[in-house]
């Protein structure tokens, strides 16, 4: 089983993210399942959402405490919030930064990073102050992870979100181009 | 066979099982975690997908009151709630019972403050349980839609009629995606025939409803028949889950199901979504060599005893787990469990944790069957302790 935890703040779409994730995995045959924790219901808090996906059904309903793979949606919680928790060493960190992932000194074995916020900018996604990040950070995801492809996520996007589906699918493609990876 | 999966939260499998049994009339006030239920279905009928008609009301006990009285014309009628709205909702409660309506309700399991709390635990419908309704909790979103259609087929039957409320954790179910199996609909309405009881309001055949009585008369005698509609709704809610299976394939015990208790010495007895991580546990634990089983009660009104007697007399130990609290005394479960076993040797304890949303991990529930082990070896130490707390150490 591979579990995926999701760090977002109110309004950038984690919980969307892991509902899209999700989707896209269970379009490729997998057994999945999805699901926030909710701190404060406002706009800015801390969101964890979590996604597991497996070859056989998923019976644990538990959050995640030993997490595969871990997304960060926004880098300012880095600061907050201790985002490698737990995580396995073998694992994969995914940034929304301006930074590479040289700059980071976590002790996982893959470390990515995405400029998700100017991408979501770019195509009109939210506000300069709360862009709505969720579907670039997915296609930097899936060429970082190989976990899905793009094209599930695309196929996804399009069950998932309700509006501005085309500009979504467009910011998930630009990412999953101009993601940065490094393993170590 | 053509299977439609959808990737569907708890809630959104509740508001497809509304939709599958062409419920005729909808009212319901949203709250916290059960909106997106009522969101669900209002969409649907915009949408033109559902014929029911939705009622727009400001609070639960109108809604249990507008669903009371729609469903006295006979129309099947659906309402969804949670915690502070069932509370709101109890008197009401107790006459859609009383007056022998079947209506089916979503009941998404949250805490009851304060302290403030939107997370889950089963201290709201538990508090409800002497309201005469049929109880039925669930484990995952494939079961919640179900449970819905089963429900509308074991409130209808003659010799029920009774209410019931089909009840999900908040968040764990509620706003968990789950890939569920969307029956077809022609083999639901199958199953599910249109909703036309024998007595209803009508104007061209007056008649009189919820009318006084005296003690001399037959106030003792009405309740007394309540009393045994949830008597037959023990074998008829074992009936229906057969019964669905011929139909859907899919089953859950009925009253209670029965996880590898081939066997099992040491059984722990559980309700709602934790049992889904619990048989995780108790699969673990076998492999180590541990004879361990899991109990889930789907249905804690009616009570299923007699089954359950017979399923746990030979036991070495029961553990009662309750997501759930009764100031004073051990949990409603607990109480439950251990009479049901009255006058056997089992010992019976009982576990309280997972209140206001605390997460129930492998590990908790790992600690718990391992002291259902040891009480069924040394003897049984306390009658029930609260598991999980912060700064306990043993837990």
């Amino acid at each position: 089983m591979l579990e995926v935890r999701f760090h977002g703040r109110g309004g950038q779409g984690a919980v969307i993210a892991s509902e899209i994730l999700a989707t896209a995995a269970f379009m490729e045959g997998k057994y999945v399942s999805s699901f926030p924790y909710f701190g404060v219901e406002r706009r800015g808090a801390p969101v964890t959402a979590f996604t597991r996906i497996d070859s056989k059904p998923i019976r644990v309903k538990t959050q995640i405490y030993n997490p595969d793979h871990v997304v960060v949606l926004d880098y300012s919680l880095i600061n907050a919030v201790n985002v490698t928790a737990g995580m396995k060493r073998e694992g994969l960190i995914l940034i929304n930064t301006v930074k590479n992932p040289e700059d980071f000194l976590f002790d996982v074995k893959i470390i990515a990073t995405v400029n998700a916020s100017e991408i979501a900018l770019k195509h009109s996604l939210g506000s300069h102050s709360a862009p709505i990040v969720n579907t670039s950070i997915l296609g930097a995801y899936a060429a970082a992870s190989g976990v899905v492809s793009l094209n599930s996520i695309k196929k996804a996007i399009a069950e998932v979100v309700s509006r501005m589906v085309d500009e979504n699918v467009a910011s998930a493609e630009e990412a999953y181009k101009s993601v940065k990876v490094m393993k170590k | 066979m053509i299977f439609m999966m959808k990737m569907l939260t708890g809630n959104y499998a509740s508001a497809w099982g509304a939709k599958l049994a062409r419920v005729k009339v909808v009212a319901a006030y949203p709250i916290t975690p059960q909106t997106t239920i009522v969101e669900k279905i209002a969409e649907f009928i915009a949408n033109g997908e559902f014929e029911g008609r939705y009622i727009r009301v400001e609070s639960e006990h109108s809604a249990m009151a507008a669903c009371i009285a729609a469903e006295n014309t006979g129309v099947r009628t659906f309402t969804a709630t949670s915690s502070q709205g069932l509370a709101l909702m109890h008197e009401m409660l107790h006459w859609a019972s009383g007056a022998r309506l079947p209506i089916v309700m979503s009941v998404v399991n949250r805490a009851l403050g304060p302290p403030w709390s939107i997370w889950s635990d089963q201290q709201d419908t538990i508090s409800q349980r002497d309201t005469g309704w049929i109880q039925i909790y669930t484990e995952n979103n494939q079961e919640v839609l179900d449970s819905i259609i089963m429900a509308y087929r074991i409130a209808e039957n003659e010799n029920v009629l009774l209410p019931i409320m089909v009840i999900e954790d908040a968040f764990i179910l509620s706003h968990t995606m789950e890939p569920v199996e969307i029956p077809e609909q022609e083999k639901v309405d199958m199953f599910l025939p249109e909703y036309d009881p024998r007595y209803k309001l009508d104007p061209a055949v007056p008649m009189g409803f919820g009318s006084l009585v005296m003690p001399e008369g037959p106030f003792m005698e009405y309740k007394f028949k309540g009393q045994e509609a949830m008597e037959n709704a023990m074998n008829i809610i074992d009936e229906v889950d057969m019964l669905y299976k011929e139909n859907f394939g899919r089953s859950y015990g009925g009253t209670v199901e029965e996880y590898r208790l081939d066997g099992a010495e040491n059984v722990l007895v559980i309700m709602g979504s934790v049992a889904s991580t619990a048989k995780d546990v108790v699969d673990k634990l076998r492999n180590e060599g541990k004879n361990v089983g899991l109990v889930r009660i789907r249905s804690f009104r009616p009570f299923p005893y007699k089954r359950l007697r017979y399923i746990l007399k030979n036991r070495k130990s029961v553990g009662v787990f309750d997501r759930s609290y009764t100031f004073g005394y051990g949990g409603a479960l607990f109480t439950e469990v251990r009479s049901t076993l009255y006058g056997l040797s089992t010992p019976v304890k009982g576990y309280i944790g997972g209140l206001g949303g605390r997460d129930i991990t492998t590990g908790l529930l790992e600690k718990i069957f391992m002291d259902i082990i040891r009480i069924g070896n040394e003897g049984i130490d306390r009658d029930y302790e609260w598991v999980g707390l912060i700064g306990d150490k043993r837990w």
